[in-house]
């Protein structure tokens, strides 16, 4: 167990190093000069000079490598050229406002998918069975950003049932960053420990269709897997032994047979999980969504190369964190990976 | 046709010819009652045609501009899906957008898959550190978040259809080269590989005459299901105009520009993004219709 635990951790290490090597490698084929983007156009050769010892630019790029990964593991992510704030300190400030979107996402598709999968594996072949196939394979087919789209035509634009993009209405926005102690930076959760049960109300009513448009396409995921792990654990030998017992048929599906779908499917979780992290892109662009996702987008195109590598990173380092530890944990609730 | 039939089924085949064609022709007959699958081929098919005919079926040039005709509702009589803010046609674009998709995904389907395929069975082939280290490098591949470096890659590269495909193939081919491998590893020891070797045939030999075909059947099964996935990513990018440029019909940049006016003329977004529905849905049919068919693991589920 130590020993697999020591795996996955040096496995970690070696793709957060990939990791920063790609960032770096692209970093430096960048067309743009780094220099030129910070000093201006007017600058001197002395200046100009000056900057690129400051900098280490005149160093062999195996140690530039080795200084922005020195860097990097402090923290620092360089520094924003719009902003002229550390990236890291942006980036901090505008993550939660994506885990919100991301978790809630995951918790739709957990309590739709899961349940989908089940009623399709109990009865294969069936029309339940079928529409769950349909009904995930159009979740998989489906561009995020255009479904995202029409749930604000439809749901917004149409219907009014849901509030437009952003995270809350201006007046409520303006209260939550004078009047507010903002523990976490999660709208939904600081309101409520605030107390200010209308802006919850309002939080909520912004963030349910993005949240349930992520939460449809990881649901899409989940059933699928959920499904084939169910058919799997249904065909062994215990689930014969239950049922010739004479145990109920929902106990032998949601208690025994789900203890053991329930493992291989928290990696299923996470990962979907992590993809939403990334899926974020798209959606928050179409939401006004003022998290990590549209923070690199807004970078790209102010060709603000710190600010979108720096993004990049972070992104890169949530998600394979959750792809490894989601593999970590499988390894210690399965007793036969454990081997 | 009986006698055609006769002599694919045949149980005892006389020539390698006759037992292959009889393999696929069963293959064949087995997707054709799986009719989720066959409605994915059929679009998949549509897709060929369009992109093949498409000066021939469009009612009018995807790029020619008419200002007194913009915006114009589905249904205007000339105009069947109506038009956009610079008075094109949107049926048109749509139809013409067909190559641009197609021209994606048969780069990313040619390129991707082979950089796995060597990477894969070069790594089952030689084991030890080779396999070692070529694995570990596809692992950090696959653990990086694929839409993520896409951008960053077109970001530093300069946007363009070409640098997308770049980007989407140099993030594609893990899990090709995962496929690649286990498949290597099974055929790795068996007699007919020991044959070849004992004649004297050098590794690249080996590997590109004997191990390969052995991969192909999944390799194929996994891009068809893969091409989906692209599909989403390159009108991704081509929404946040990382890909294709305007003015070409691409159906991620017709919907980024469809969005400002989203609640007064709906159409222009929604319609192309109905194309690229279709089409990932189609793939995604018939690669799920293909591996039930083609992978025995999973006949049984």
């Amino acid at each position: 167990m130590v020993f697999a635990l020591g795996g996955g951790l040096l496995t970690l290490a070696l793709t957060l190093l990939g990791l920063l090597l790609f960032t770096f490698v692209i970093s430096r084929v960048v067309p743009i000069d780094p220099l030129l983007s910070i000093l201006g156009e007017r600058a001197t050769a002395a200046q100009y000079e000056a900057a690129r010892l400051a900098l280490g630019l005149d160093e062999p790029m195996w140690k530039q490598f080795l200084i922005y990964l020195g860097d990097a593991l402090q923290g620092d992510l360089g520094t924003s050229i719009r902003s002229r704030q550390p990236v890291l300190s942006e980036v901090a400030h505008r993550f939660p406002a994506t885990l919100e979107l991301a978790t809630l996402g995951t918790l739709f598709g957990v309590i739709t998918g899961v349940p989908a999968g089940v009623l399709a594996a109990t009865r294969p072949g069936s029309i339940a069975d079928q529409v769950v196939r349909v009904v995930g394979l159009m979740g998989y087919s489906m561009p995020v950003f255009w479904l995202g789209l029409i749930g604000l035509l439809v749901f917004y634009g149409q219907l009014d049932w849901v509030a437009g993009p952003g995270r809350l209405d201006a007046t409520y926005q303006m209260m939550l960053e004078f009047q507010m102690t903002q523990y976490t930076g999660m709208i939904l959760l600081d309101s409520a420990l605030n107390g200010a049960w209308d802006m919850f109300r309002n939080a909520l009513s912004h963030i349910v269709l993005p949240a349930a448009l992520l939460g449809y396409i990881s649901m899409a995921y989940i059933s699928r897997m959920t499904r084939s792990f169910m058919m799997n654990e249904l065909s062994q030998e215990y689930i014969t032994t239950a049922r010739v017992k004479g145990m109920p048929e929902w106990r032998v599906v949601w208690v025994h047979a789900m203890r053991n779908v329930l493992v291989p499917l928290i990696t299923v979780i996470a990962l979907s999980y992590a993809y939403l992290l990334e899926g974020s892109v798209l959606t928050e662009t179409i939401f006004a969504w003022p998290g990590l996702g549209s923070y690199i987008t807004d970078a790209l195109f102010a060709a603000d190369m710190p600010a979108v590598l720096g993004g990049t990173v972070v992104v890169g380092v949530a998600f394979v964190t959750l792809n490894m530890a989601s593999d970590i944990l499988y390894r210690l609730v399965d007793p036969r990976a454990r081997a | 046709m009986s006698t055609l039939r006769a002599w694919l089924t045949d149980p005892s085949p006389t020539s390698r010819r006759q037992a292959r064609l009889g393999q696929s022709y069963l293959a064949w007959l087995r997707i054709r009652r799986n009719r989720l699958a066959m409605a994915g081929l059929v679009i998949v098919g549509l897709l060929l045609l369009v992109a093949a005919f498409a000066p021939l079926i469009a009612p009018h040039d995807p790029l020619v501009q008419d200002l007194s005709r913009r915006l114009l509702p589905p249904g205007t009589p000339g105009n069947l899906l109506g038009t956009d803010d610079f008075g094109r046609d949107i049926l048109s674009r749509i139809l013409y957008g067909a190559r641009i998709t197609l021209y994606i995904i048969a780069l990313v389907a040619v390129t991707a898959p082979v950089l796995g395929l060597l990477i894969g069975t070069v790594a089952g082939y030689f084991g030890g550190w080779v396999d070692a280290v070529l694995m570990r490098i596809t692992d950090i591949f696959l653990a990086f978040p694929r839409l993520i470096l896409a951008l960053a890659l077109v970001a530093v590269l300069g946007p363009g259809i070409g640098n997308a495909v770049l980007a989407i193939a140099l993030t594609a081919w893990p899990p090709y080269a995962r496929i690649a491998r286990a498949e290597t590893l099974t055929v790795r020891n068996s007699d007919y590989i020991a044959a070849v070797r004992l004649q004297g045939a050098g590794a690249g030999r080996i590997i590109w005459g004997h191990i390969v075909p052995m991969c192909l059947p999944s390799v194929i099964i996994r891009v068809t299901l893969d091409m989906a996935g692209v599909i989403l990513i390159a009108a991704g990018l081509g929404f946040l105009g990382l890909g294709v440029q305007p003015p070409m019909p691409e159906w991620g940049l017709m919907i980024s520009s469809g969005r400002k006016f989203l609640f007064e003329q709906w159409w222009v977004a929604t319609m192309p993004g109905l194309a690229i529905f279709l089409v990932s849905l189609g793939f995604n049919l018939l690669g799920d219709g293909l591996r039930d068919v083609l992978d025995p693991r999973s006949a049984g589920k």
